[in-house]
C-alpha cells in the first residue's frame, strides 16, 4: 500500500490556520429478526449465502415487503435524535453497478426520510455541550460483502476476483447523516468520536441495533473539510469511507485536518473525493474521485408503497422510549454522590449498570463502587473480558460485604471467598467455612504473632516505643503474613500499641 | 423537460454499462425524444396541485411481521451464478463503485 505518503501539517499549525468542518453519516444495522424487504435471517457468521431468499438475490418477478418492526425502530431512533417524523415517506432506487447488490439497485430513500431536522447534544470530556444537529434519518438495506482474492490480501488493489456473500444484503439500515458541524474547532477530532459514541449508546439503548463495531453495526463515513479563519464558505471536504472504530474516527478526523491543511498550504485545492482509513499506518490514501458515476439515478421503488404515520402511532412509541443516556448518567451520578472524575471512570469501565444493579441488590454506592472499580475490574483484565462477563451477581457482592461489615471477613480474605464463589464451591459463608477464612479474632493467637513480629524486628519496635507510631506497618504487617490475612489489620494495631505501652 | 439529445444517451449508456455504437446512439435519442414528448403531454392535465404519483393504487404501510421465512440453501443460492468458489459468487475484481 502507499498509505502515509501524504504531506501532513502538524494539527497545531493547522488549527492556527484553518477552522474545520464535519460531517457524519453513520450507518446503523438494526437487529431485527429479518431483513428489511425479506423473511431471511438477519444474522451475523453464517454459512454464506444462506441467510437468503429470491428477494435478497434480485431474482425476477419477486416482491419485497417492509419489515414493521424495522420502521418502528427507524421512527424510535428519529425521536431519540429529536427529529420530526414524516408523515408520508417512500422508498426509492438508488442505481449502481457493483457485485455487493445483485439487484444494480439499494432500495433507500431519497427526498423524503421517514425522519428529518432532529439535533443530538454531546458531552465532551470536560463536560462541555456541543450541539450536533441532524439533517436526516432515513431507512435502506444492507449490501453484500465482498471479499477481494489475490493481489496483495484483501485489497481492492491488485485483487484478481471477488467472492460475494449476500447473507447481509437486505439487513436493515438506519443511515444517519448530520448538518454541517462547525466551530468545533481542535476538539473537532474529540467530537467526531464522541458524536459516534452518542449515536452507538443510543441505539443500544434502543435495543434497536446490537451497537457493535467490531462487527460492522455502528459504521461512520466522516466528511471533513477546512476553511480558512472568519471565511463563510466551506471548502471542498473529502469522506473518509467505514471508520470503524470510536479510535479510528478521532484518528481519521485528525489526520485528514492534517492532510487538507498541507495540501491548502501549497495552493492547490482539495480533490472532492472518497478516502480509505488504514488503522495500521493511520493515515488515509485516495480513494475515488466523485464523478459521473455518482449519478444514481434515484426513483420511487415501485414495490413499494409508502409509509404514512400517525400522530397515534408516533407517541406510542414515543412512550416506550426508555430514559436517554445521558439523562440516566445525570441521574445517577447525582444519586450516587460520585465526584465527575469517579463517575466518569465508572462509564468508561463499562460498569455503570452492574452498580446500578448492586446497589439496588442493597449495598451504599461507595462499596458497590469499591467492588466493581476494584477487584471485579482487576479480574476482568486479566481475563480479558467485560466486568460484567465474570458472573458476579449484585446479591454475590451483598453477601461479601455483609461478612466484611460484620468482621467475619476483612478486604482481603474477601477475596479468597469470591474465588471460591466463581469456583463454585457454595455461598460466600459455605466458601469461609471450607476453607477457613474466618478472620482470627481471638486475641491469644494474635497476641503470639505480635510478640514474634516484635521479636523479628526490634529496631522497629524501639522507633515505636520511641514515639515513632507510623512504624507501626511493619510490625502489623509482620503479623498479617503470620496469619496469612487472616487477622483484623485494625485491632492488630491497637494490640501492638498496647503491647508497647504507646497512645495510638 | 429538456428534450432528450445524444450526450444524454450516451451518458445514460455509460452509467448503465450498455455499449453502443454512434448509429445506435442517434437512433435512440430519436426514440426516446417521442417517448419524453408523449408523456409530457401529461403534464398538461396534471397541474400543480396534482403531486407526483408511483403508485396507481392508494395502498400504505403494507408491512410483514418480523418473522423468519423459508431460505434458499447454499446450493439454491448459487444455481444461476456464472461461477462461484468457497459457498460464494465469483465475480470479476471491480475497482469503482461503492
Amino acid at each position: 500500500m502507499t498509505a502515509g505518503t501524504d504531506e501532513v501539517l502538524s494539527f497545531d499549525e493547522a488549527m492556527e490556520k484553518y477552522d474545520p468542518v464535519l460531517g457524519f453519516e453513520v450507518h446503523v444495522e438494526l437487529n431485527t429478526k429479518t431483513k428489511m424487504f425479506s423473511s431471511a435471517p438477519n444474522a451475523f457468521g453464517d454459512v454464506p449465502n444462506t441467510n437468503v431468499t429470491p428477494v435478497d438475490l434480485g431474482l425476477p418477478g419477486v416482491l419485497p415487503v417492509v419489515n414493521g418492526v424495522a420502521v418502528e425502530s427507524a421512527i424510535k431512533i428519529g425521536l431519540a435524535l429529536n427529529c420530526s417524523i414524516a408523515e408520508k415517506c417512500y422508498f426509492a432506487r438508488k442505481n449502481y453497478f457493483y457485485p455487493d447488490t445483485p439487484k444494480n439497485f439499494q432500495t433507500s430513500q431519497f427526498e423524503d426520510p421517514i425522519a428529518h431536522d432532529g439535533f443530538l447534544d454531546i458531552e465532551l470530556t470536560d463536560g462541555t455541550v456541543f450541539r450536533v444537529e441532524i439533517e436526516r434519518a432515513h431507512m435502506e438495506e444492507d449490501a453484500g460483502k465482498l471479499t477481494h482474492m489475490g493481489g496483495s490480501t484483501g485489497r481492492i488493489q491488485g485483487a484478481e476476483f471477488s467472492l460475494v456473500d449476500y447473507n447481509r444484503a437486505g439487513v436493515p439500515l438506519i443511515e444517519i447523516v448530520t448538518k454541517p458541524i462547525e466551530g468545533a474547532g481542535s476538539r473537532a477530532p474529540e467530537l467526531a468520536k464522541a458524536y459516534v459514541a452518542a449515536i452507538r449508546e443510543i441505539v443500544k439503548n434502543l435495543g434497536v441495533s446490537d451497537a457493535r463495531m467490531e462487527r460492522g453495526n455502528v459504521r461512520c463515513d466522516a466528511n471533513v473539510s477546512l476553511r480558512p479563519h472568519g471565511r463563510e464558505t466551506f471548502g471542498t471536504r473529502t469522506e473518509t469511507k467505514n471508520v470503524n472504530s470510536l479510535r479510528a474516527v478521532e484518528h481519521a478526523v485528525r489526520y485528514e485536518i492534517q492532510r487538507h491543511a498541507a495540501v491548502l498550504d501549497t495552493g492547490t485545492p482539495i480533490l472532492q473525493e472518497t478516502r480509505h482509513w488504514h488503522e495500521d499506518t493511520r493515515s488515509t490514501t485516495s480513494g475515488r474521485p466523485k464523478s459521473d458515476a455518482d449519478d444514481y439515478r434515484y426513483f420511487p421503488e415501485p414495490d413499494l408503497v409508502p409509509v404514512v404515520t400517525n400522530e397515534a402511532w408516533i407517541e406510542k412509541l414515543r412512550a416506550e422510549l426508555p430514559e436517554p443516556p445521558a439523562e440516566r448518567r445525570k441521574r445517577l451520578q447525582a444519586d450516587w454522590g460520585y465526584s465527575d472524575a469517579e463517575f466518569r471512570d465508572v462509564v468508561n469501565a463499562g460498569v455503570m449498570s452492574s452498580i446500578e444493579d448492586t446497589i439496588a441488590a442493597g449495598v451504599s454506592a461507595a462499596v458497590a463502587r469499591k467492588w466493581w472499580m476494584g477487584e471485579i475490574s482487576r479480574r476482568a483484565k486479566l481475563a480479558d473480558v467485560e466486568p460484567a462477563e465474570l458472573g458476579v451477581s449484585p446479591e454475590l457482592i451483598v453477601e461479601l460485604n455483609a461478612l466484611i461489615e460484620s468482621g467475619k471477613i476483612n478486604d482481603k480474605l474477601s477475596r479468597d471467598v469470591l474465588d471460591g464463589v466463581l469456583a463454585g464451591e457454595g455461598t460466600p459463608a459455605e466458601v469461609v467455612e471450607k476453607r477457613g477464612l474466618a478472620v482470627v479474632s481471638d486475641d491469644g493467637p494474635l497476641l503470639e504473632a505480635i510478640d514474634g513480629a516484635l521479636a523479628a524486628q526490634p529496631d522497629v519496635a524501639d522507633k515505636i516505643r520511641g514515639g515513632k507510631v507510623q512504624a507501626v506497618g511493619a510490625i502489623v504487617g509482620g503479623v498479617m503474613k503470620a496469619t496469612r490475612g487472616q487477622a483484623d489489620a485494625g485491632r492488630v494495631r491497637e494490640l501492638i500499641l498496647e503491647r508497647l505501652g504507646v497512645e495510638g | 423537460m429538456a428534450e432528450i439529445n445524444r450526450d444524454d444517451v450516451a451518458h445514460l449508456a455509460k452509467l448503465a454499462h450498455i455499449d453502443m455504437t454512434d448509429e445506435e446512439l442517434d437512433r435512440m435519442a430519436g426514440e426516446l425524444a417521442v417517448i419524453v414528448d408523449s408523456i409530457k403531454t401529461v403534464s398538461e392535465v396534471a397541474g400543480d396541485d396534482v403531486p407526483a404519483t408511483s403508485h396507481p393504487i392508494p395502498l400504505s404501510n403494507v408491512f410483514r411481521e418480523d418473522v423468519v421465512g423459508d431460505t434458499l440453501s447454499n446450493e439454491e443460492a448459487l444455481l444461476g451464478a456464472p461461477d462461484n468458489a468457497d459457498g460464494r459468487f465469483k465475480v470479476p475484481a471491480i475497482l469503482d463503485g461503492e
